[in-house]
């Protein structure tokens, strides 16, 4: 009975073993995993097949690209703990800055792309109902009571960080930089937020398909994904200061290097900056960092609008806003206190 | 070794393969948590339990699982005893809808629930008129809750129900007794333990559901946050300890609550057996 068991475990151990033996990928088959958040899904699935394309005729060689999203924190956790990504393209840089962290991408990652690794932009607008019946302009009539504001929480999607953001960049200007007043200016924003969903798809779906709330704060991108689907039934309020969405991309160098797929998961984000690759990205309703293209969209974009980059000495980056307002017991869980 | 004939041969492979089975699948898992709990040190387990907002989220996971799980209780003995003692026409039917709540994707469930349930959904307008909200508040945990957890108490009191001949309660009957005595006296006793599993078994499930809670909740802070949101905030957050705190807090609590549970049934079979 002893021995069985020994024997048994001896089986399963080597069955452990084998089968995490077999992970490396022969460089032959050119494949490459980009790892993307939510709405990114039919804009990849374009560029994809642009690329692939582009590939075969530069080189001749079929390369396959495998997709995958889900909510930008949840990714980049998952590339941490083994999902072997090539490369990845999130919501915002600090999803990336935890993967350089687990040593996985190289320190200094994001000044190795051309506008702070982010080939596409985007900002966060208002989503009204139809003829914007509370009269929703700017980010200052969101604290008046009796709006009903649909946004996901801050903590559990990275894509709500910037609307928070966006938020408190409006009221820094308003009151002067006088913290106590934006506080308590943000604290009446979260009061007047009926649901708030754990994810920006959540949010989405609370507001266009159960018809709760007046304003959902969402991406520019979302807002127009929102309008095309139910045409005639909601506009989208551009607020004249906004924040700039920066989602970022990069290669996985551990991963590049253990699968020699580098070079061609380099390609593959040069490709993102290209005519091609841009325009592909402003037909997904994304802001193209091309300013030259981003003139062709000029017809969707409230182009005035003033946008504050989170590099700003008001946030001083991702790893500083971070921890002064989202981190455990910071400005944003004060919010909450009781 | 002294070796007990048994009718069944293979014990010590069968048990190997058990052991091996219960390490993989449940110990290695736990004993992970405990060591990434320890990582945070005795301060992450006590923010886990002193920290107001996980207080109350605690307080609504418990509350919310332990109240669906006894709608489903005495729901579900009613179905159950619909379905294994009458014939009718769209009986199969129904029996296999039991297990629809098991077989659709929780997230799925969510999302339906609360377009019915929601001010403007077909079930909710009406209901709000009379000024009773569903999505967005407790009750709308309880429903999402009690769909998820519904098969639980119905499968485990079904095969006790089928085996339960009527010949007893005629007996009971001829000697004099009244329904209710017939229930409570002979029926009851028998279903106790059977009720008791599938009570913990759906108590037990609403504790950890997330997927479908998380869209009819509106999560909002000290009312309809439920602790493995909580949980999800701080893997969001990349704090693995503090995650794992929340999460040993719960499990040991559940622990204790499975345990009592347990106590009891073992009480009352001793106390049916005489």
């Amino acid at each position: 009975m002893k021995k069985s068991f020994i024997v048994l475990a001896f089986i399963l151990a080597f069955l452990a073993y084998s089968g995490l033996g077999a992970a490396p990928v022969s460089a032959a088959e050119i494949e490459i995993t980009n790892v993307s958040y939510d709405p990114t899904r039919e804009l990849y699935e374009e560029f994809n097949a642009a690329f692939q394309k582009y590939w075969k005729n530069k080189t001749g060689d079929d390369v396959t690209i495998v997709q995958s999203h889900g909510g930008s924190g949840k990714q980049a956790r998952s590339v941490i703990e083994g999902n072997e990504a090539d490369v990845l393209t999130l919501a915002l840089a600090y999803d990336i800055d935890e993967v350089e962290q687990a040593g996985l991408v190289a320190k200094g990652w994001q000044a190795r792309l051309p506008k702070n690794s982010s080939p596409y932009t985007s900002t966060i607008v208002f989503l009204v109902r139809k003829g914007n019946p509370k009269n929703l302009k700017d980010w200052g009539d969101l604290a008046r009571e009796g709006v009903g504001i649909i946004t996901p929480n801050p903590k559990t999607s990275g894509g709500a960080r910037w609307n928070y953001l966006a938020a408190w960049a409006w009221a820094d200007k308003q009151y002067n930089h006088d913290e106590k007043a934006i506080i308590e200016f943000i604290t009446k924003v979260f009061n007047n937020v009926l649901v708030l969903d754990a994810g920006a798809r959540g949010s989405t779906n609370t507001f266009v398909q159960n018809g709760q709330g007046d304003v959902l704060l969402a991406w520019e991108n979302e807002a127009y994904l929102s309008i095309a689907e139910r045409p005639g039934e909601f506009e989208i309020v551009t607020p004249p200061t906004s924040i700039l969405a920066e989602p970022p991309v990069t290669v996985v160098d551990e991963v590049v290097e253990k699968r020699g797929t580098r070079e061609l998961a380099t390609e593959y984000l040069n490709y993102l900056y290209s005519d091609e690759g841009q325009r592909i990205a402003g037909k997904h309703y994304y802001r193209p960092s091309n300013p030259e293209i981003l003139k062709e969209f000029g017809q969707y974009y409230d182009l005035s609008t003033q946008l504050i980059t989170i590099d700003d000495p008001l946030f001083g980056g991702w790893a500083t806003a971070q921890k002064y307002h989202f981190s455990d017991g910071a400005i944003f869980d004060k919010i909450y206190t009781k | 070794m002294k070796k007990t004939k048994r009718i069944l041969p293979g014990f010590g492979l069968t048990m190997g393969v058990t052991m091996s089975y219960l390490s993989f699948i449940v110990l290695i898992p736990m004993i992970s948590l405990v060591i990434q709990t320890g990582e945070a040190g005795w301060s992450g387990i006590i923010t886990a339990i002193t920290d107001q907002r996980i207080w109350s989220s605690y307080k609504v996971s418990f509350g919310c699982s332990f109240l669906a799980a006894l709608i489903n209780t005495i729901f579900g003995t009613m179905l159950a005893w619909v379905l294994v003692r009458y014939r009718f026409l769209g009986r199969r039917l129904i029996d296999g809808l039991i297990e629809l709540p098991f077989a659709i994707p929780t997230a799925v469930a969510g999302i339906s629930l609360t377009f019915l349930t929601t001010d403007k959904g077909w079930i909710g307008r009406p209901l709000a008129e009379l000024g009773i909200r569903i999505a967005y508040t407790k009750v709308g945990i309880i429903v999402a809750l009690t769909f998820i957890t519904l098969p639980f108490v119905v499968r485990s009191i079904q095969p006790i129900l089928e085996e339960l001949s009527p010949d007893f309660e005629e007996a009971g009957r001829t000697l004099g007794a009244g329904s209710a005595r017939i229930f409570f006296k002979i029926i009851l006793p028998e279903l106790k333990p059977a009720l008791l599993t599938g009570f913990s078994l759906a108590f037990a499930r609403g504790l950890g559901e997330y997927g479908s809670v998380i869209f009819i909740a509106g999560n909002k802070p000290f009312q309809t946050e439920i602790a493995p949101l909580m949980i999800v905030t701080r893997l969001e957050e990349f704090h693995y300890e503090q995650a794992t705190a929340v999460a040993l807090v719960m499990l040991l609590a559940s622990f204790i609550i499975m345990f009592v549970v347990n106590r009891v049934q073992l009480r009352a079979a001793s106390y049916v057996g005489g």
